[in-house]
């Protein structure tokens, strides 16, 4: 990349972003951001539920006696080659 | 009794109940074992569905709770701050037969804990795009930037961030298509883009602290503008060194 | 000592701070005083959860609760969990550090659940240990709690009364008193709880818990009740909890819902409850 595709590139990246910044809302205060959905990594001291539950399940992966089948979205989900299943991966390597 | 035996007998249903565990009357109490076996395994199983709820609607319910159950024994957490656990989670994925068909899964996981590592990462004050803008060009180019604590990068070949747009807020317009991903959080939620080819490499560049014109040079051809505006608009430069 | 620790918590209610009640907390706290957070929920660097504590610190006095430094476990603590706890308390200088008579880990895999010990001198020395060490490390007094449990040790030798006092005796170090806890243990283990009410050394008791159960049934038919922190404090609960107020027992008294968390009104009544007993006992608590 010459040095001038460099330059225009930054510039119309810095005009792109103070365009956006000056569409969009202004930052955030400190307490609407604590407004908001909390991810997971929840530690509690909480006991679960008892005495009867899959926790003491004794089935185990073994080849064979495994019968469950993903059914979740991965069966449904709808992609340019209609194969969400056999999904191809992007035939290049992985950039170094 | 050791805390060893209890422990494996509590990771173990089919290992036999640790003598000496008794009831008010002083008889052996399995069932009150159990109790514990279940606190166990449904907690953990519970922080994994908190954890990669992706990839929880990607297999369905049933089929993740019995999945959670085999990793959890494999690998139990290493540290009791929950937040990190499941960082084997990819590489088991990758290597539990029945998901074997699902390509995309282990680095779904991996997004995922990207995610969740960018939430809990530091905070830093971004520079402001006019402060930018006003430098010169030949001034940005020669300088070192320095990239928020909460950008996470993700290197893959399949369509994990339209995926997980799918899922997460239903953008399924979103075109599938496959490459790297930079996690950004602009403020305090974490959200993946698609880097435009190239820009895992540039970014990487940065990060080691190149100039932005040597990290340009390491990646030729990338599209530059998408890269900046991504992480400009996302607040991800917090520092620019002349 | 004893007094200073009173002092740290207001004698009033607490919650366990759930981040879904953030706005609803901050906007109409009825009662509340206090709030109480699992450390380990606030290890990152920073984001949200930090943010709103820092939001909620400055106007609640918090307690933090830890829940997985494994005091009672056999091997060494974590040392670098340990350093991680310091780091918060000195970041948030909390009113309160309190953590559990149990184990969680062992041989560095973490169970996330606590687990019981065999009450004997053996387990008495390492306990004291471990807290030693805690409070070396934080630099101040902690305190710790009597842990609901499922089924006792063939090989124990002390009551768990005992065992606490002594610890507390040895160490300096304060009580947590969870009445949920003694109810769920006397039904699963056949003790009185107003008798271990009676026995508690109060004197030692910085914060009292309360929180929700469920029924089970264990083996040969006999009852067990869970510690599901699921659902409102159970009657016989509120009573034994009214009869250790009335025994100069008031204290800093936090509701625990861990599970199936109710809308913020819920919990605030549950407070609101907690409230009206620590009044009766003459307390300064706006109910």
């Amino acid at each position: 990349m010459s040095y001038q595709a460099k330059s225009f590139a930054i510039a119309g990246a810095l005009a792109a972003a103070l365009s956006a910044q000056l569409a969009g809302p202004a930052q955030a205060q400190e307490m609407e951001k604590c407004f908001g959905v909390s991810l997971a990594g929840k530690n509690d001291c909480a006991a679960g539920p008892g005495t009867s539950c899959a926790g003491t399940s004794k089935v185990d992966y073994q080849g064979n006696a495994w019968t469950l089948v993903p059914t979740g979205t991965c069966t449904t989900m709808e992609l340019p080659d209609g194969r969400m299943g056999a999904l191809e991966a992007l035939k290049r390597d992985l950039p170094a | 009794m050791s805390q060893s035996v209890f422990a494996h007998a509590v990771l173990t249903p089919e290992a036999p109940v640790p003598p000496g565990l008794v009831d008010p009357l002083g008889r052996p109490a399995p069932r009150r074992f159990d109790v514990y076996r279940n606190n166990v395994a449904v907690s953990l199983v519970a922080a994994l569905e908190e954890g990669f709820p992706v990839v929880r609607q990607l297999v369905g319910e049933a089929f993740f709770a019995a999945m959670a159950l085999v990793f959890l024994r494999a690998h139990p957490p290493q540290g009791p701050v929950l937040s990190g656990y499941g960082a084997a989670f990819p590489t088991f994925l990758e290597q539990f037969p029945p998901v074997a068909h699902l390509g995309y899964l282990p680095d779904m996981a991996r997004l995922e804990l990207l995610l969740r590592d960018s939430y809990h990462a530091a905070d830093a004050v971004p520079v402001a795009a006019d402060a930018l803008a006003a430098l010169p060009v030949a001034a940005l180019l020669a300088s070192r930037t320095l990239l928020a604590p909460s950008l996470r990068l993700l290197p893959s070949r399949w369509p994990v961030q339209a995926i997980w747009c799918a899922h997460h807020d239903g953008s399924a317009d979103a075109p599938m298509q496959a490459g790297d991903v930079v996690v950004l959080r602009a403020e305090f939620d974490p959200r993946p883009h698609l880097l435009p080819a190239g820009g895992l490499a540039v970014i990487k560049g940065l990060q080691a602290g190149l100039t932005l014109e040597a990290a340009l040079d390491a990646a030729p051809g990338t599209d530059l503008a998408g890269v900046l505006t991504l992480l400009l608009g996302a607040r991800a430069i917090v520092e620019v060194r002349r | 000592m004893l007094d200073s620790h009173r002092q740290n918590l207001p004698l009033a209610p607490g919650v366990g701070y759930k981040p879904q009640h953030f706005a609803d907390i901050m906007d109409d706290p009825g009662p509340v005083r206090w709030l109480e957070v699992h450390a380990e929920n606030y290890m990152g660097a920073g984001g949200r959860p930090l943010a709103q504590l820092r939001a909620l610190a400055e106007r609640f006095a918090i307690s933090v609760h830890g829940v997985g430094l494994s005091i009672g476990g056999e091997g060494p603590l974590d040392a670098a969990h340990l350093e991680r706890l310091k780091a918060l308390c000195a970041w948030l200088h909390p009113a309160s550090f309190s953590e559990h008579l149990a184990w969680s880990t062992h041989d560095g895999a973490f169970l996330n659940d606590l687990l019981p010990l065999p009450y004997t001198q053996a387990t008495l020395g390492r306990v004291c240990d471990h807290i030693d060490q805690v409070q070396e490390v934080l630099g101040r007094q902690m305190l710790l709690e009597n842990p609901s449990t499922y089924l006792g040790f063939a090989e124990a030798t002390l009551e768990e009364v005992a065992f606490l006092t002594a610890v507390a005796r040895r160490t300096g170090c304060g009580l947590l008193l969870d009445v949920n806890n003694v109810f769920v243990s006397a039904v699963n283990q056949g003790f009185d709880p107003a008798t271990y009410l009676r026995q508690f050394p109060l004197e030692l008791v910085g914060e009292i818990h309360l929180g929700g159960h469920a029924g089970d049934e264990g083996d040969h038919g006999m009852p067990l009740l869970i510690d599901t922190h699921g659902t409102q404090v159970a009657d016989p609960v509120w009573d034994l909890f009214a009869q250790t107020v009335a025994q100069d027992g008031a204290r800093p008294t936090l509701i625990e819902w861990d599970n199936d968390v109710p809308d913020w009104p819920v919990l605030r009544a549950e407070a609101g409850r907690a409230a009206l007993v620590l009044a009766t006992a003459g307390a300064q608590v706006m109910a």
